[in-house]
């Protein structure tokens, strides 16, 4: 077997007890991206010297009996997270040659863990997309199916994750960018509650939406994870000033008697059938470990979709203004070297932005305007309300509430790339969870007729990973969905 | 039927911005020194770089507050930050986080007196908000430079009820504001350095009408003295296209100091639409009634009632009490002066007359002050125990302003100490008489007026040092 096949947990026994050296891990990690990387391109930059002089650290920490987590554990990052004095695009030719002189709080914490960073993955430009066709730079492919999208907007990831281009990665989910690319890959991809991991120097898409999050390959390295990287930061006032327990510690825990929800608003009419079979069987397995399922409503989901392009288009609108070409990144050169300001800015940002990325700032821009707020982003955020307190009423009866993480696995590659409803669409389940900042996580609940993962989806209450973690844990020591690897 | 100036009446409210003296800016951890190498205090925070976030700075939250405290406002237990979305190079991030819907200070107001009366002046809100950074015309290209070192200095905005009816009040008004301002050592309020600013809202109306103008927004007000003269002029003008039968266009207009005229931006700014939100990046501000009342128990008394204090407790008159309340600093000068035993109206008088022509001279403020209160008071002293004339009092106060030598020493050194030797004074008068015969017969045959012309003969042959008092009742005794 090969190293770069492994999981965390396992590399971790294996470094700890110095049976193997970081180096090899990367070795093997590097052969496998060698061989596969022009396939899949789930990399947007390769940082495979930086990777080597990580490596000596960790080769050091671990001859001194100094390991933590993640020492010498290869890990992807997503690019939209700042790394200092590396390249971080966001997959948008506005930052084609961006590199930040800091260090997003994620990084650093996973830093402080000893994680050796393989490199930065690609994603929908800017977070914006559900199947990285959106990337300013190229498509990633499914590992399961190189005609077919890995999901987005963490693709990247999702597919680096799947095809062991590294052990685990990082991704963000505004509405559902973690955990549906996670479905389509077949791989873990857990949401933490709103406020749980630091949002500093991950290049914002929707602020009040926004969150960190990790992709691994089963359920435990996604615990270890989230132990890196969980906790208040100073220099983020919307993370959470709370204690963070030890999210390894409650897997293998007894989860008998658990009350699971199954909202009826999510079994709809024109779900995949094998998707629906999946899941309904999924939940049969969760029945036969002695969970209760109890039938919840969340009655205004209807509008979730709806809801969440108004408010996360308003905040990317202004979250998007600082692109304009003044002080870093792409600037349009000049044609007659006597464009005004307005020129300047017009051509900086026509000719950086995508297609999609300006239909949402014009989205967006539209909602907050004179005569419109109230209509648009005022009833939006009395929508969003609703949905939260939807979720508040569910779980005064369930600890945790179970759906399909998307209607569909992994769809064409082009097949709904001019139909930006219907990719909207493809969020469908997951973008409450950001509007309501509960946690949730998808795993490996079973495949189509094709061949392609389905995802199911645990969703817990605020703050409340540790439910997720335990039922989900119980649920993947129970089947062996997880340990399915695509031929590649 | 009246016509011209005095059928009007002007409405004016001002927006006031005053940069605060944090050490720090209101989002990140750069320094606010003024004066500093363009883009040397900016950090990617306020550069407004990708994925950095900001971190709301507590002593800006607390200036705010005494702020409102101090001007008799509610502070809201719970507000917050929106932004205010426009392209500008100097704003680098495409959007100013400012206080919109909920701001921190709401409904107060302060006193000015105008012409002898008391006037309140209503205070709208003060809201917190980042200032923005400069844009540089230089090197006459087709292109400017940034300087960011002031982008996210923090800033209070003072909005005033449209209840100022006059220039005059309007002058009087910021000359309070400054004030306070000082007192509570939020803001230095230098306009000329830009660190208070003054947009003025203005309209007229016919006297006696109840409803509004049409209003314009006068801006760029860069220095007290051109508050009174960029209203007198807009009021005029107003009332000039009303008179000709044309119609105020609501729109905003530049002082031009220079000119002395206001001018249109025409489409410079076209209306903006800022599209303002809740900052999503920030927690809204919960101000505790605890937080409140410690910050209020710290207020330092202001300068209302440190006058009214004056008056009672020192009984100097209301407007030596005005004057020497209109600094903090140069009403802590006198009372120290008056502690350490100086007659209270004495103070005063050499305060307001000497120290502040010095000071003036030098374009001082009291801080610089070379002379400290007891130096004051120790020459006080000389004057009362009759060691020294009033006369040559202030020969000694302008030496022991610039040398920085006590009283007592100069009166030594430069033989300064008044003549109190009847003998000795008698002598000089009778030199003087006998040479001034025609003066005696004038006096004795009733010119009385000539006897200061005799006293000023005498003091100038004693160098001012004779004792005038004694001088006055030995003259009178000689000329009988």
């Amino acid at each position: 077997m090969k190293l770069n096949e492994l999981t965390i947990s396992e590399l971790r026994r294996l470094l700890d007890n110095r049976e193997i050296k970081p180096q090899e891990v990367l070795d093997d990690i590097y052969s496998r991206i060698d061989a596969v990387e022009d396939k899949v391109k789930s990399y947007i930059t390769i940082t495979k010297d930086a990777a080597y002089e990580m490596a000596k650290d960790a080769e050091h920490a671990i001859l001194e009996n100094k390991t933590s987590f993640l020492t010498g554990i290869p890990v992807a990052v997503k690019d939209n997270m700042c790394t200092k004095d590396i390249l971080t695009t966001c997959a948008s030719k506005i930052l084609y040659n961006f590199k930040p002189p800091y260090e997003s709080t994620v990084t650093t914490r996973l830093k402080e863990q000893g994680y050796i960073l393989t490199g930065k993955t690609n994603l929908d430009e800017f977070a914006m997309g559900s199947s990285t066709e959106n990337s300013g730079f190229h498509t990633t492919r499914n590992p399961w199916d190189m005609k077919r999208v890995p999901g987005g907007s963490s693709g990247g990831s999702a597919a680096a994750v799947a095809a062991d281009e590294c052990i685990a990665a990082i991704g963000s989910d505004t509405g559902g960018s973690i955990r549906q690319p996670a479905s389509l890959c077949g791989v873990v991809g857990l949401k933490p509650t709103y406020g749980r991991v630091s949002r500093f120097g991950l290049i914002a898409f929707a602020s009040s939406l926004d969150q960190v999050g990790p992709i691994t390959k089963n359920v435990t390295d996604a615990a270890i994870m989230l132990n890196a990287i969980a906790g208040h930061d100073p220099k983020d006032s919307t993370s959470a000033p709370i204690d963070v327990p030890d999210f390894a510690e409650v897997l293998g825990q007894e989860i008998k008697g658990l009350k699971i929800g199954i909202p009826k608003e999510y079994f709809i009419e024109g779900m995949d059938k094998d998707v629906e079979d999946s899941v309904r069987s999924a939940i049969k397995k969760l029945e036969s470990l002695g969970v209760i399922p109890v039938e919840v409503s969340l009655p205004h989901a209807g509008y979730a979709v709806a809801t969440y392009y108004i408010l996360a288009t308003s905040e990317a609108s202004s979250n998007l203004a600082r692109y304009d070409g003044v002080k870093y990144g792409f600037r349009s050169s000049s044609q007659s070297g006597k464009e005004d300001l307005l020129e300047m800015y017009m051509n900086t940002r026509s000719q950086g932005f995508g297609t999609e990325v300006k239909r949402r700032i014009m989205l967006g821009t539209y909602a907050l305007s004179a005569g419109y707020y109230d209509a648009y982003y005022k009833k939006g955020q009395q929508v969003r309300t609703l949905i939260k307190q939807d979720f508040d009423n569910a779980f005064k009866n369930v600890d945790v509430i179970v759906t399909p993480t998307s209607p569909s696995a992994a769809f064409k590659i082009g097949e709904k790339a001019t139909d930006p409803l219907q990719m909207y669409l493809s969020d469908i389940f997951t973008i409450s969870v950001n509007l309501a900042g509960v946690p949730a996580i998808s795993i490996p609940c079973g495949f189509t007729k094709d061949n392609l993962p389905v995802g199911l989806q645990i969703i817990g209450k605020h703050f409340d990973e540790e439910s997720i973690f335990k039922l989900a844990y119980a649920y993947e020591q129970s089947t062996e969905w997880h340990l399915r690897r695509p031929s590649l | 039927m009246k016509s011209g100036v005095g059928k009007y009446e002007a409405v004016i409210g001002l927006e006031v911005h005053a940069q605060m003296l944090t050490d720090t800016k209101i989002f990140c951890g750069c320094s606010t020194k003024f004066g500093s190498e363009p883009n040397t205090q900016t950090c990617p925070v306020c550069i407004g770089m990708p994925g950095v976030l900001p971190v709301l700075n507590k002593k800006a939250v607390e200036f705010a507050i005494k702020t409102g405290l101090a001007m008799n406002c509610k502070i809201s237990p719970y507000s917050r930050f929106s932004r205010k979305n426009y392209f500008y190079p100097d704003l680098p991030k495409g959007y100013q986080i400012s206080q919109y819907d909920l701001p921190i200070c709401e409904g107060g107001y302060i006193e000015v007196v105008v012409d002898g009366k008391v006037k309140r002046i209503g205070i709208t809100r003060i809201h917190m908000e980042e200032d923005a950074g400069k844009n540089i015309h230089e090197g006459g290209g087709n292109y400017s430079f940034v300087d960011l070192n002031r982008a996210g200095i923090p800033l209070m905005e003072i909005v005033s009820e449209p209840d100022i009816r006059s220039p005059k009040e309007a002058a009087e008004y910021m000359k309070k504001l400054r004030t306070i301002l000082r007192y509570l050592g939020v803001c230095d309020g230098n306009m000329e350095q830009g660190s208070l600013r003054c947009d003025a809202n203005v309209s007229i109306r016919p006297v006696g009408q109840k409803e509004y103008g049409t209003r314009t927004e006068v801006k760029n007000i860069n220095s007290f003295k051109f508050v009174e003269k960029a209203l007198e002029y807009e009021i005029k003008r107003q009332i000039k296209v009303v008179e000709e039968g044309g119609r105020v266009i609501q729109e905003t207009r530049l002082w031009d100091s220079n000119k002395g005229i206001t001018e249109s931006m025409r489409g410079k700014e076209e209306a903006h639409d800022y599209r303002y939100f809740p900052e999503p990046d920030l927690v809204p501000i919960t101000a505790g009634q605890e937080w409140i009342d410690e910050i209020r128990i710290k207020l330092p008394e202001l300068p209302d009632a440190k006058r009214e204090r004056f008056v009672s407790e020192y009984g100097i008159p209301e407007y030596d009490a005005d004057l020497l309340t209109s600094e903090k600093a140069v009403a802590e000068w006198f009372e120290e002066a008056v502690r350490l035993g100086g007659g209270p109206k004495a103070v005063s008088n050499w305060m307001m007359g000497e120290l502040m022509r010095l000071l003036n001279e030098e374009n001082k403020g009291i801080e610089e002050c070379p002379l400290k209160p007891i130096q004051l008071v120790d020459m006080l002293k000389l004057i009362d125990n009759g060691t020294i004339s009033g006369k040559i009092a202030k020969t000694v106060f302008e030496e022991m302003y610039k040398s920085g030598k006590d009283a007592g020493q100069i009166v030594e050194e430069k033989g300064l100490v008044q003549i109190s030797d009847a003998v000795e004074i008698e002598k000089t008068i009778d030199e003087i008489l006998a040479k001034s015969q025609k003066e005696v017969e004038r006096y004795k045959a009733g010119d009385e007026k000539l006897v200061g012309f005799f006293v000023g003969q005498v003091m100038k042959a004693t160098k001012g040092k004779a004792n005038p008092q004694m001088v006055n009742e030995l003259l009178k005794k000689k000329l009988g």
